[in-house]
């Protein structure tokens, strides 16, 4: 087989591998994602769904694998700051917020700007800024809450606002997980609706164990099971294929 | 631009700050108007114990810039304190010059004492009182920048953070009792004479110390302030909420928590230089361990992340603790641990947060929000 393109693809991983304490979690873990692509990644517990966000976000490091970003950046040499600013986005499976500090503090915290500490100590916000927010801020739906504390938000809320906050960063690439965890049947049909909406100019990779959610995304679908991929397809393929069944519903 | 600073302030650091100015005009007033011994006089031993008070509210203040708005919990603060007072300490005693007991123009008694011959590089300068300032700021800088490059890069938080800056402050206590150190041994730095030309014991110098610690003191708190209320201060509360959230956003958080370290030591730097002239002596026992965690005490009582609430706290504990070292003196410890219990449990926001709850009932928390949050 031929290499994919690299320059084509904005996420590359190949062959990466990492054990904890002798626990293998990824064992050899392959995964392209074409510029502009929303895929959703499903998986057992424990199938490493978590820990590949790890590696790509520069929290844990490789024992043996590529990983390469837009192209030709190796991810596996920089960290969580560099990577962030390079522009990769997370999004937590629990809910992180700065639960002190209002709905549009978090906002403009995560807001694209020169982050170093003398930045911040003399900057003050620009006129931009602030119709930026105010537009993340619709899109998130909580214009309404916006000087209230991030804490006195709903478990749902709290999650648009950390999309929010990934849409304010401005990244290439977002990485959602578990989205809808916790959240209200009509809450998760407009989180469905908010990340087509962010993925039809952003790269967009959603972990999520919900599948009524991941057919609302209507994306390629990337089944992992201890720490490799066992299918990859549209929802309605992998979900006949015997071996998908087997993880899901023969244990 | 002095009106938009002013605005900036929050009511209580407001009330704060007019506090402090009053304190200027009203104690020499009251020193140099009226008779000694009239109800209205202040006597000049109360000035001194006035002006020491704020100069631990400005340590407290420090503390609470690292401790209240980026979790930094430093049990090693007095350290910095204790640094400040040595560079003031050493420039007092070239101040005394040949009216020491052994009369050397050059040499401390100590030194003429230890048999040390010639004046040690590290006091060279220190005659000069603007080196001596400058020393102020710029040894516990130093160290808090130096210590704070290896234990943030190094990402140790929490309580090994705390742990290790014990250990820091304890070293230089053990580091300070050694008269080879060239800093007067376990008897440190003490008969001052004169700062600046001026008596030291004079009324007029009491009161002039005073209100540079107030001064000094309101300063702290202005800067304190405005690097708390800007864009910085908003990232260091998100590094003390949610740190690994801040570094996935692309902030250098160990750039942050080293930039507010250093400030603050600055800042618990010149709060000891004010201190060491108006109680007269500057000992190792200031590094001693012990102080550096009744700092915590006191930010803890006033109220974290208030600023003001923490210099409050360093004021009225203090005072509790004049008055009852000399009531009831063995029990003293006892009644400091007891205070920090009870305000663990009863006031987690402080004195100050007794008055935030009241100012703002209408802060509610949704039931349902929170009972999904716990499912999650």
């Amino acid at each position: 087989m031929a290499m994919p393109n690299l320059t084509n693809s904005v996420l590359y991983l190949d062959g990466v591998e990492v054990a904890f304490d002798g626990y293998k979690a990824l064992r050899g873990l392959s995964l392209v994602l074409e510029r502009g692509e929303m895929r959703a990644i499903i998986g057992p517990n424990g199938a490493g769904k978590t820990t590949m966000m790890d590696i790509i976000t520069g929290k844990t490091r490789p024992d043996s694998g590529e990983v390469y970003f837009d192209g030709w950046q190796d991810l596996t040499l920089l960290d969580e700051a560099t990577i962030a600013e390079l522009g990769i986005g997370r999004k937590f499976q629990k809910p992180t917020v700065f639960e002190s500090q209002s709905v549009e503090d978090n906002i403009l915290l995560a807001l694209k700007a020169p982050r170093t500490v003398f930045a911040t100590l003399w900057g003050r916000p620009a006129q931009d800024q602030a119709e930026r927010v105010d537009s993340i801020l619709a899109t998130i739906r909580l214009a309404g809450q916006r000087r209230n504390l991030a804490q006195s938000l709903s478990h749902g809320q709290k999650q648009w606002l950390e999309i929010g906050m990934l849409l304010a960063q401005d990244p290439k690439l977002l990485l959602v997980d578990e989205p809808v965890a916790g959240m209200t049947d009509a809450e998760t049909a407009q989180t469905a609706e908010l990340l087509r909406d962010i993925a039809r100019d952003h790269s967009v990779v959603v972990v999520e164990h919900d599948m009524d959610f991941v057919r609302a995304l209507g994306v390629k679908v990337t089944v992992l099971h201890e720490g490799a991929v066992l299918a990859e397809g549209p929802l309605d393929v992998v979900s006949a294929d015997p071996r998908v069944i087997e993880v899901y519903l023969g244990r | 631009m002095k009106q938009s600073l002013w605005l900036a302030f929050d009511l209580k650091t407001r009330i704060f700050i007019a506090l402090l100015a009053l304190a200027i005009v009203i104690v020499p007033a009251s020193a140099l108007l009226t008779a000694p011994g009239s109800a209205l006089n202040i006597p000049v031993y109360a000035i001194a114990l006035m002006g020491k008070y704020l100069c631990y509210a400005l340590l407290a203040v420090a503390l609470d810039l690292v401790w209240g708005y980026c979790g930094i919990l430093s049990l090693g603060h007095g350290a910095f304190f204790a640094l400040g007072g040595y560079a003031m300490g050493m420039y007092l005693m070239r101040q005394i010059g040949a009216r020491g007991a052994y009369g050397n123009p050059i040499l401390p008694d100590f030194m003429v004492f230890l048999n040390i011959n010639s004046l040690p590089v590290t006091w060279w300068g220190f005659q000069h009182f603007p080196y001596a300032m400058f020393m102020v700021l710029f040894v516990p800088g130093l160290l808090a920048f130096g210590f704070g490059w290896l234990a943030f890069r190094s990402r140790v938080t929490g309580v090994y953070l705390s742990i290790i800056t014990q250990a820091l402050t304890y070293a230089l206590l053990l580091a300070f009792f050694r008269n080879a150190m060239g800093f007067g041994g376990n008897n440190g730095l003490t008969d001052f004479k004169d700062i600046l030309g001026f008596k030291i014991d004079a009324l007029g110098t009491r009161i002039l110390l005073f209100c540079a610690s107030a001064l000094a003191l309101a300063l702290g708190v202005i800067l304190a302030r405005l690097v708390v209320t800007s864009k910085f201060g908003k990232v260091l509360i998100a590094i003390r909420d949610a740190e690994s959230r801040v570094r996935f956003l692309g902030y250098r958080v160990e750039n942050y928590k080293l930039f507010v370290f250093t400030i603050s030591a600055m800042m618990a730097g010149v709060a000891g230089a004010l201190y060491v002239p108006q109680v007269g002596i500057i000992n190792p026992g200031e590094f001693a361990p012990q102080n550096s965690i009744e700092a915590v005490i006191w930010v803890a009582v006033g109220g974290r992340g208030t600023l003001v609430g923490a210099a409050l706290g360093a004021i009225l504990v203090n005072f509790g603790k004049t008055w009852f070292t000399g009531a009831l003196p063995e029990y003293w410890l006892f009644v400091l641990g007891a205070l920090f219990v009870l305000v663990t449990l009863f006031l987690p926001d402080g004195i100050l947060g007794i008055f935030k709850r009241r100012q703002r009932p209408q802060v509610t928390v949704d039931p349902v929000g929170e009972a999904q949050h716990g499912d999650a």
